[in-house]
């Protein structure tokens, strides 16, 4: 095996990424909401040893544009919650990571912690959560709490994102900040059990966290223990310099989108910068390239497969990251030549559901153990093990602890 | 009998934060691995119960300021685990409590659609409301709830969350591969909801669950909140476990339903209730006020009174007599994050102090006395007929069963008394439905459902 290991990661949203996914013969668009769906597709990627699947999610129905609603009726439109997906799917696996998106810009900080940390306790050490900003007018409304106006697409474009939009960053920073801390607010062996004193905990080992930041205030402790893993996954999808900053200040892992105009050496001077500009010390970002693949099957090559897909969509698919065709062997050079120049992994988002997570662990896992780039078997059972974070992770509040190094402010 | 005998509703729940939970025990499992609920859950299960009931926590409890100790502290959340419950069991209900008040109806509205598609229609919501500014803390909208707008806000919610689970018909979703038509509707799961408490609109993203809308608890003993379960509440979980005050709460509520516009049959009523089994009265006797004395030490005694005392009362001896100064209403109070309102507490320790004196009580056997839930305690036949008679003679339409011992505690009373009351005609012997609401004997909801653009607020 190459000096770092390959990390291989799934992005599962409905029936695939391509809008007209849910058309082929062999998706299953009327199961999207099944427990049996994602139970296949969870165990699909542990069998092929992958080392985590996001589920996407987000407070408002999907939609063609990424910045507005719409009125179709010819894309898949519903979904369900996504940490309550990946909780279902604890029991049900053993080894692959789960890691659900949750919407930090209208939810409480206080459940999201217990929520991830609940996920952490039942799947013994899976746990991960997809960080997401909102900044969606319609997502404003049906919380209904404060109003976000709808950006423009200059305005989103620009080298700075407006205040407004640019607060909602901050403030995700300090959910993930909080959360981090409601986490490590039981140390370890805060239950204590003795019977003799009839103490259930050690008080002294249970802390509150007086988190109190520019927009909200959580005094703590959790209600639920120290998870598993201590410090379950953090994770954040980027794709500019806001939201690579939010995940250098909190986030484990950081997955970009190199495309034409920005490539993948690029994102990463990119994601150091914003490392550096927000002081992060300690265990550096993992990045990881998302690619949308739309793969080579026994009968048709990936590029007619995604002709014909665009055909039915009557438009060409766009991305916001690369869009791969081709063969298991031609995805493991990209993958490995991203390797080489610093990349953790990948998370590759199938076009279609089942197919392309299918081929994913049919042909291209097969392919990078050929080449000595991927596991032949779980070598660890946390995810944090699996991609080689830090183990175990010291808690803040611990006397004599140094705490996790970069969160403190 | 004349009447067909009623069918007992069973739920079950898994012993928590107070301290009725037997933790010293020495067989006594972890309140956190997901084993532990997971062990009762498929217990409830073996036993064809109705479904599997869990509490909610928001923050720990604290005495004079410092995290409660003595009881047990801690637990998972709510929804994450019925949802990985739901992985691991097949016909039984999963009901959660969650709070009203420090939830948002769009994001609730969409966790418990999820849990009802992923477990095929076995939901259920006990819908609490909370107000105090100790738990606030905890949370980005503070303490906001004025305690007046307690059933205000319990009622916008629930109405709520009925307009978002009928955004969506059931046939919104076409999806036919052919013609490319995935939604029947362009505007499916519109909403707009407004109210004194809330004031939403846009469209949900759960199409319509198997239940289309998770079964509703409550619980209600005041006569506002009696009115409020009577009106929009599926099961209510009654304080009563004895006849004749059971009976009395039962015919009173179902008559509120009644004169509420419902068949009172569609309202179910639920105490909870804990057992003590043996091989003879005697002896399961003997393991009762073992238990008994156990849950309730000096210490736990002393907190106990301090919740109406709102004073520290360690200094006082629990063998002693009860403590002789009057309650201090107007302190900070000393116990914080517990459900325990008190309308007067002079007039509460008057009473105990009445009691105590005719019956010769110390301090501690005053609490053993006051705070007894009464369990069912006998052979598992006696048990079981008392069961049987207690519902069957309107005390409710059923229990909901918890044992001090977790995990296992509820397995004794799976093998020893369900095959009884089976035996008695009053426990089926396996599950009539494949939802919560079929097996609950709740009518089935209209296919189509009418929408409502202006949802809450009628209520208050």
């Amino acid at each position: 095996m190459a000096s770092e290991p390959l990390h291989l990661a799934v992005a599962l949203d409905g029936a695939g990424w391509h809008p007209a996914a849910w058309r082929e013969p062999g998706s299953r668009p009327r199961e999207l909401l099944t427990p049996r769906y994602w139970t296949e597709l969870a165990r699909t990627a542990e069998a092929g040893l992958l080392d985590l699947v996001t589920i996407e999610d987000s407070l408002g129905l999907q939609s063609h544009s990424p910045f507005q609603p719409d009125d179709r009726v010819d894309e898949v439109r519903g979904r369900l919650d996504a940490l309550l997906i990946a909780s279902f799917l604890a029991p049900l696996t053993s080894r692959v990571g789960l890691v659900p998106t949750v919407t930090t810009t209208h939810t409480e900080p206080f459940h999201v912690s217990k929520a991830v940390a609940t996920l952490d306790h039942n799947s013994h050490g899976r746990a991960g959560w997809q960080v997401k900003v909102s900044g969606r007018a319609e997502e404003a409304a049906h919380v209904g709490r404060r109003e976000i106006t709808r950006a423009s697409a200059e305005e989103l474009t620009s080298a700075r994102l407006p205040s407004a939009l640019a607060a909602l960053f901050d403030e995700a920073a300090d959910v993930v900040q909080v959360v981090r801390r409601l986490w490590d607010s039981w140390e370890d062996d805060a239950e204590i059990r003795d019977v003799v004193t009839r103490r259930f905990i050690d008080r002294a080992k249970v802390h509150h966290v007086d988190f109190e930041g520019r927009f909200f205030s959580v005094r703590g402790p959790s209600i639920t223990p120290r998870p598993p893993q201590g410090q379950p996954v953090v994770a954040a999808l980027a794709h500019r310099r806001e939201p690579y900053e939010l995940a250098a200040r909190g986030a484990d892992l950081v997955f970009v989108t190199p495309t034409e105009q920005r490539d993948a050496a690029a994102l990463l001077a990119d994601v150091e910068q914003a490392a550096a500009d927000v002081g992060r010390t300690g265990e550096p970002l993992h990045v990881y390239a998302d690619l949308v693949v739309v793969l080579d099957t026994a009968t048709e090559p990936g590029a007619a497969r995604l002709r014909r897909l665009d055909d039915i969509a009557g438009v060409p698919y766009t991305s916001d990251t690369t869009v791969f065709t081709g063969s298991a062997a031609e995805l493991a050079d990209l993958v490995a030549a991203w390797q080489a120049i610093g990349y953790r992994g990948v998370r590759l988002r199938p076009a279609v559901l089942p197919e392309d997570l299918d081929r994913i662990v049919a042909d291209v896992v097969p392919e990078l153990q050929r080449r000595g780039l991927f596991r032949t078997a779980y070598e660890a059972t946390s995810l944090r093990g699996l991609l080689g974070l830090p183990t175990p992770v010291p808690n803040r509040y611990a006397v004599g602890a140094t705490g996790l190094k970069g969160r403190s402010r | 009998m004349n009447a067909p005998r009623k069918q007992i509703i069973l739920g079950a729940y898994l012993g928590g934060v107070n301290h009725h939970t037997a933790w010293w025990h020495p067989e006594a499992g972890s309140q956190i691995d997901f084993s532990t609920f997971e062990h009762t859950a498929r217990t409830a299960e073996r036993g064809k119960f109705d479904f599997f009931f869990l509490a909610e926590g928001l923050a720990l409890r604290e005495r004079a300021g410092q995290v409660f100790d003595q009881d047990i502290v801690g637990r998972p959340d709510t929804l994450p685990v019925l949802a990985s419950l739901a992985a691991v069991t097949t016909h039984l209900g999963l009901a959660g409590t969650i709070n009203a008040t420090f939830n948002e109806p769009y994001e609730l509205a969409r966790q418990f659609a999820t849990l009802d598609h992923l477990s095929g229609g076995r939901t259920a919501w006990n819908v609490v409301t909370s107000f105090d500014a100790f738990t606030g803390q905890n949370f980005r909208r503070g303490g906001f709830l004025d305690r007046s707008k307690r059933y205000e806000r319990a009622a916008e919610m629930i109405d709520a969350l009925r307009t978002l689970w009928d955004s969506w018909d059931d046939d919104d979703l076409v999806v036919d591969q052919a013609t490319g038509r995935y939604l029947g509707r362009a505007d499916a799961g519109s909403f707009s909801v407004r109210g004194g408490q809330f004031d939403i609109h846009g469209r949900f993203t759960v199409p319509r669950s198997p239940q289309g809308r998770p079964v509703i608890l409550q619980a209600g003993v005041s006569p506002e909140g009696r009115d409020f379960a009577a009106r929009s509440a599926d099961a209510i979980f009654s304080p009563y476990g004895k006849l004749p005050a059971a009976a009395e709460f039962y015919r009173d509520v179902k008559a509120r339903a009644a004169r509420a516009g419902r068949n009172p049959d569609d309202l179910k009523i639920l105490p909870s209730a804990s057992f003590v089994l043996g091989d003879t009265e005697a002896e399961a006797q003997e393991r009762y006020q073992e238990v008994r004395g156990q849950q309730i030490t000096g210490q736990t005694a002393q907190i106990l009174l301090e919740q109406v005392w709102n004073r520290d009362l360690s200094g006082y001896d629990p063998d002693g007599p009860l403590p002789d100064v009057d309650p201090d209403p107007d302190a900070p109070p000393i116990i914080q994050g517990r459900a325990f309102v008190h309308q007067d507490r002079f007039a509460t320790v008057a009473r105990w102090r009445e009691i105590a004196e005719a019956k010769k009580l110390s301090l501690r056997e005053l609490v053993i006395d006051q705070f007894e839930r009464g369990p069912f305690v006998g052979t598992p036949a006696q048990v079981a007929e008392k069961i049987d008679d207690f519902v069957q003679n309107d005390g409710s339409d059923g229990l909901i069963i918890g044992s001090h011992l977790v995990p296992w505690g509820l397995d004794e009373f799976v093998d020893q008394v369900v095959p009884l009351l089976q035996e008695r005609g009053s426990l089926r012997a396996d599950y009539t439905g494949s939802t919560l609401r079929d097996n609950l004997g709740l009518p089935p909801l209209p296919r189509r459902c009418e929408r409502r653009t202006e949802g809450a607020g009628a209520v208050v």
